[in-house]
């Protein structure tokens, strides 16, 4: 049953303040840029100012004479070294695996996005390297830049990767079977709505840039990492393994404090790998931190689908079939994760919430000479709720009917539920988070709201959406299946110390979620102790077990679930020790309060004396146990968990300038169990604020040469305070997830999937309120773009 | 090189800059203050926000040797020597108004020169005023709610949960 | 950054003599100047700062003009202004944001001309005479296109006259990324004329958008601006809005300043 937060003061629940926060509001944070290492050397990146070009050559004797340089490296010094490797590969409808082109640490033979490292240069200082970068003299030869997805795939077009046989990365059918029975009910429909989008091309931008620091102990052979990654073992496996041929014994990647991540930071970048490789080359640590401006050019991008989307109806106004029609930039190579995203985080949701029998999805990857493109937050989610939830309100005004009837009518209702895209829902009631939308949204007093905005000249307009996301990310005998080439279990570890606190060790990681805070909450519930007894480690892989790290919205779900088996374990031989010293049975001894006893007895013992007792076994079952209370549990999960909600927006328009103002948002989500509401709020917040970014403010454009033109804070906008109202969020709606212990479901992403729709929604519902004959405009709804709209 | 003396959070510091060096770098770099976060080179993110002679500027676009003399404020001088947080740390923590920290030293720094200038400022008011600091995590909600209730307002009717 | 030296002169005269070194150049509050050097776009031998000249600090009244030193901060226009010309305080306090509104100078902005700042706007429209240490330059002579005037090297700003006019507004439609102006409009109404300016929108920088004036000086009400409309050839275009974008919102801005101001 859900609790009442407001009664709850601890454990699950509850919202105590975050403890993390002290160190971060006074200055004490260690974040990797704060680290410096004793005789570091700075490396510059010389970045290609073209989005394709060959290679002639690179003359660095000038650069390498100038005052300070220590070496530069170009593409020739990582010909024996491992490219960058991407996890997953996907099986086309012809059952051919994807074109997979090399990936190298510095370009060798053609640039091919600007941004492209071509020569690295490590120097005393950081202008010393810059210095000599300016002085190595360039010979590229400019090739035809491809940008644009459709004439990338066009016959003849230039090729991004020479060894390749098109542009083409792979084009995929979903589920293909299903093609002919769709194409029959689209030709038996009483109705089909068609929609041509964009998903608007993003930059994540957390607001610390990403930085690696490489270390090399001659003493031991040793390499360290220091990098701002959400997955520090993931980058440990794939560099180590892939790249530079260090096994995991022998390389240890810490990820400190991380100023945010919002999936940027999954992936494993070439200056990582470098700064590896030089610090052992050099023998002397190798610092990078980039820039914003390199931010901009290097960090993947997120996003970019072209999507035609249709749906069929019965006469009824059921929804019959679904097909879409979708091209997916991968850019200039593949990101560690990047495959995935279009494929199996997007054509496995399509179908919402909703009972749409019938689905087929296409979705063509295409490489451009543009910086790669990989998850976002939401990755693949946010763009199938987008065009499904779009095209569903497109439908409701071409048939005249509500849109949130239209929705309710077509609802699942009935769980498990097996969709025709290959994934179960467990759990989940799309009624009532729309009838708890609709309460904190105040629906019915829209109306009145609208004629206080038309008295002040301004349009006011109201978009509806749901969304349901599959995260809690994954099954790694599906995902294998699926092209993955990893699993996607948790790890953790849960060492209980003599005195009777605990640390736990945990290979998710926290990079503004709150770990350190929420997950004791859980572990301290579970013994009936302070929560203060209990401390999180993360982040390093030296002293956490074997991880997948923090996306996908799996924090809580896979790993909260693995800390919870260790900590069961815990629990179990406690009680034995327990059982031993009140010389009782096993099977009658209760955990309570932190308290061992004797069922029905008033017989006890306290959590630190059985603690105690595991290492100073005195009196201890010796014959039958181990001394010592340290356990480890991989948690590998049943399925995905299925948050879903209903989300409102209103929109306020300046019918003179196109401006939109964000008036009211609110949020009504099913996250199943709650640790804690108060991080679940700002989860929430935060995903919220950045889709209504996504919706009105943010794009990442080339021009058609290649370049970036919104590469500044200057020319992408980022949301500020006074674009974004408060935001109404309630996750009161709550079925709990039927295959994790804690019944919980991913939070983090939920608010950047379900915000877009709604703000569009609302926008082309105060353009139809204003007479005009807008059925969609492209994200983001500049005034530009909306003035451009309103006067077409 | 040249010696840049100045007072920093109340006490006297000195070491050597370059004319380029800007006053964040010689607080993080030169004098291991690196509670000043960098998050962009266009003045635009405001991770870097100090006070300079009581007013809030952009350390990453001010030269150190323009502080020459001055009376800087950073984040590691904000809370009293015994670690106790000021209102509006406080607060922070109070209202989640923090999610990675890194914007989260700026927006202190930028709090506590809005109070200095209006004491109970208004919801558009301190909406307005945090133009020069960019937040990814939070979507502004919780900050926001944090410095009206570190002036003093009654947050409880704001929206929550 | 390429490394400079930065002298911090004390007087106009001082200041003016450093900047006779070869390659010197003025830094004013660096809110601009900063950000180009990080990207390596100029490389200075020397920076000669001059917020130190206390001659070129504050603002004083005399003979119907607002006379503010050229390295008054936008921050001190913001708040000292409000009485003397309001107009003129709002727009200061739009400016940037808090923290850069602190460094940043109106002599500064002036010199710079940023073809989408604020305050050239402000100076065309008050009909501003801009004070430097060799001369004075009326506002309608000194801006010569984007990002130039005719300041000649080493010339400073020590002083903007800016008429009081009896009604003004600045209306800005920001730029969604940079918080610039995509279009900006000062107008002023002075007793014997209106003077309308336009900042963001044109090729060729801040400019007087004349047949405004003209139907507003017989008539200063939004009404008398029915049927204007400025040709969008030779307004700027870029990804946050297109030349015919831009000559709209001239036109509803110009509109709405007026109405402000009436």
């Amino acid at each position: 049953m859900p609790k009442d937060s407001d009664q709850i003061e601890s454990g699950i629940g509850a919202s105590p303040k975050r403890r993390e926060d002290v160190r971060f509001l006074t200055g004490a944070g260690n974040y990797t840029d704060d680290i410096n290492l004793n005789g570091q050397a700075y490396v510059y990146f010389l970045r290609s100012d073209m989005a394709h070009g060959r290679i002639i050559s690179i003359d660095t004797s000038d650069a390498a004479a100038m005052p300070g340089v220590v070496q530069i490296f170009t593409g020739a010094d990582f010909e024996a070294v491992g490219g960058i490797p991407c996890g997953w590969q996907i099986t086309d409808k012809h059952g051919e695996v994807m074109q997979e082109p090399a990936h190298p640490v510095l370009a060798q033979g053609k640039v091919r996005y600007v941004g492209d490292a071509i020569a690295a240069v490590v120097a005393d200082s950081l202008d010393q390297a810059r210095d000599a970068a300016e002085a190595i003299v360039l010979d590229i030869e400019e090739l035809p830049a491809v940008i644009n997805m459709k004439a990338a795939l066009k016959e003849g077009a230039t090729k991004v990767h020479d060894d390749l046989t098109s542009n083409l990365c792979y084009d995929w059918g979903f589920v293909e079977e299903n093609k002919p029975a769709v194409e029959e009910a689209f030709a038996k429909a009483a109705h089909v709505t068609t929609l041509e989008l964009v998903n608007n091309r993003l930059i994540a931008n957390p607001m610390e840039p990403r930085v690696a620091l490489g270390d090399f102990n001659r003493a031991t052979g040793d390499s360290t990492l220091y990098t701002t990654s959400q997955n520090p073992h993931v980058i440990r496996l794939l560099m180590g393994a892939f790249v530079l041929g260090i096994p995991e014994h022998k390389l240890r990647v810490i990820a400190p404090d991380v100023g945010g991540g919002f999936g940027t930071k999954i992936f494993h970048y070439a200056e990582e790998a470098f700064c590896t490789f030089a610090a052992k080359a050099l023998n002397r640590a190798v610092k990078w931190t980039s820039s914003r401006a390199e931010a901009f050019i290097s960090d993947a991008h997120g996003r970019d689908h072209v999507t035609t989307i249709q749906l069929a109806l019965d006469s009824d106004n059921n929804f019959t079939a679904l097909r879409t029609d979708t091209h997916a930039n991968m850019g200039a190579y593949l990101s560690t994760f990047a495959p995935s995203v279009p494929t199996w985080l997007h054509g496995t949701l399509m179908a919402g919430n909703y009972k749409t029998p019938l689905i087929y999805v296409n979705v063509k990857a295409v490489f451009t000479n543009t910086v790669p493109v990989d998850a976002y937050r939401g990755a693949g989610r946010p763009e199938a709720t987008f065009q499904l939830e779009r095209v569903i309100d497109k439908a409701a005004r071409e048939l005249g009917v509500d849109p949130i009837a239209l929705r309710r009518q077509n609802f699942i209702t009935e769980f498990p539920y097996a969709t025709p895209v290959a994934v179960e829902y467990d759990t989940g009631d799309y009624n009532a988070t729309m009838d708890k939308l609709e309460e904190i949204a105040d629906l019915a007093g829209f109306a009145a709201r609208r004629a206080k905005s038309e008295a002040r000249g301004l349009v006011r307009g109201l978009g509806v959406n749901c969304y349901i996301e599959a995260c809690g990310i994954a099954p790694s005998n599906l995902v294998g299946q699926l092209g993955a080439r990893a699993g996607l279990y948790e790890s953790a570890t849960v060492r209980v110390n003599a005195t009777g606190g605990l640390v736990v060790m945990t290979g998710s990681h926290s990079h503004g979620q709150g770990h350190e805070t929420s997950f004791p909450q859980v572990i301290a519930e579970m013994i009936g102790i302070d929560e203060s007894m209990v401390e999180i480690v993360h982040g390093d892989t030296a002293n956490t077990p074997m991880g997948m790290g923090t996306y996908g919205s799996r924090s809580l779900a896979v790993g909260g679930s693995a800390m919870v088996r260790a900590t069961e374990k815990i629990i179990a031989k406690a009680k034995k020790i327990a059982a031993h010293i009140l010389e009782a049975s096993d099977a009658d001894i209760e955990l309570k309060d932190g308290q061992f006893s004797i069922a029905g007895t008033d017989k006890s013992l306290a959590w630190g004396d059985v603690t105690l007792a595991a290492y100073v076994p005195h009196n201890y079952p010796l014959e039958d146990i181990e001394p010592g209370l340290e356990e480890t549990a991989f948690y590998d999960p049943a399925n995905f968990t299925y948050p879903s909600g209903a989300y409102a927006c209103e929109v306020e328009l300046d019918p003179e300038t196109g401006k939109v103002s964000i008036e009211r948002f609110a949020a009504a989500d099913d996250f199943g169990n709650i640790v804690n509401p108060m991080i679940v709020d700002g989860q929430v917040h935060g995903g919220i604020g950045q889709g209504i970014g996504q919706a009105l403010l943010e794009a990442a454009v080339y021009n058609e040469d290649g370049q970036l033109l919104s590469a500044s804070y200057m020319d992408y906008a980022m949301p500020r305070a006074d674009d974004l109202p408060f935001y109404q969020v309630d996750h009161s709606c709550q079925t709990p997830c039927t295959h994790n212990p804690l019944g919980v479901k991913g939070c983090g992403e939920a608010g950047a999937i379900g915000s877009p729709p709604a703000v569009v929604n609302a926008v082309v519902d105060a353009l139809q309120s204003m007479g005009k004959d807008v059925t969609h405009v492209d994200m983001p709804l500049s005034p530009a773009r909306v003035w451009a709209a309103m006067n077409g | 090189m040249t010696k840049v003396s100045m007072t920093v959070n109340g006490k006297p510091a000195q070491a050597e800059a370059e004319g380029r060096t800007l006053l964040s770098s010689f607080l993080r770099e030169e004098l291991g203050l690196t509670g000043t976060h960098v998050g962009c080179d266009t003045s635009q993110c405001g991770a870097c926000v100090v006070h300079v002679n009581g007013v809030a500027v952009k350390s990453c676009t001010m030269l150190a040797i323009e502080a020459e003399g001055a009376d800087v404020a950073t984040i590691e001088g904000q809370a009293a020597a015994d670690g106790t947080l000021n209102i509006i740390q406080q607060a922070f923590q109070d209202h989640h108004g923090l999610q990675c920290g890194f914007c989260t030293p700026g927006m202190v720094m930028s709090t506590a020169a809005l109070l200095q200038e209006n004491p109970k400022p208004s919801e558009q008011e301190i909406r307005e005023y945090l133009e020069g600091n960019i937040c990814r995590c939070t979507g502004y909600h919780n900050i926001v709610k944090a410095i009206m209730a570190a002036s003093g307002q009654d947050v409880s009717a704001i929206a929550a949960e | 950054m390429y490394n400079f030296e930065v002298e911090k002169p004390t007087s106009i005269a001082d200041a003016v003599a450093a900047l006779s070194a070869d390659e010197a150049q003025a830094l004013g509050g660096g809110q601009t100047l900063i950000p180009t050097l990080k990207q390596r776009l100029a490389s200075p031998s020397k920076l000669v700062s001059l917020s130190g000249i206390a001659e070129m600090q504050g603002m004083r009244l005399a003979a119907g003009s607002l006379c503010i030193g050229g390295a008054t901060s936008h921050a001190t226009v913001a708040a000292e202004a409000t009485g003397s010309y309001p107009a003129l305080a709002a727009l200061a306090g739009g400016i940037g944001d808090p923290a850069v509104r602190n460094r940043g100078t109106i002599g500064g902005s002036l010199a710079n001309n940023d073809p989408a700042a604020c305050y050239p706007a402000a100076a065309l429209a008050s009909g501003a005479v801009i004070v430097t240490n060799a001369r004075e330059i009326a506002a309608d002579d000194f801006f010569d296109g984007l990002f130039t005037t005719v300041l000649e090297e080493g010339e400073i700003v020590t002083e903007v006259r800016l008429q009081v006019p009896e009604a003004a507004n600045y209306q800005k439609f920001v730029q969604p990324a940079s918080r610039f102006a995509l279009v900006g409009v000062f107008v002023a109404k002075f007793a014997n004329a209106v003077r309308v300016a336009v900042t963001g929108a044109s090729e060729e920088g801040v400019f007087r958008w004349s047949e405004a004036e003209a139907a507003l000086s017989s008539n200063f009400s939004a009404d008398a601006l029915e049927g204007l409309s400025v040709a969008p050839e030779g307004m700027m275009a870029d990804i946050h809005g297109s030349k015919a974008y831009r000559a709209h919102l001239l036109g509803v801005l110009t509109k709405r300043a007026v109405a402000a101001a009436a």
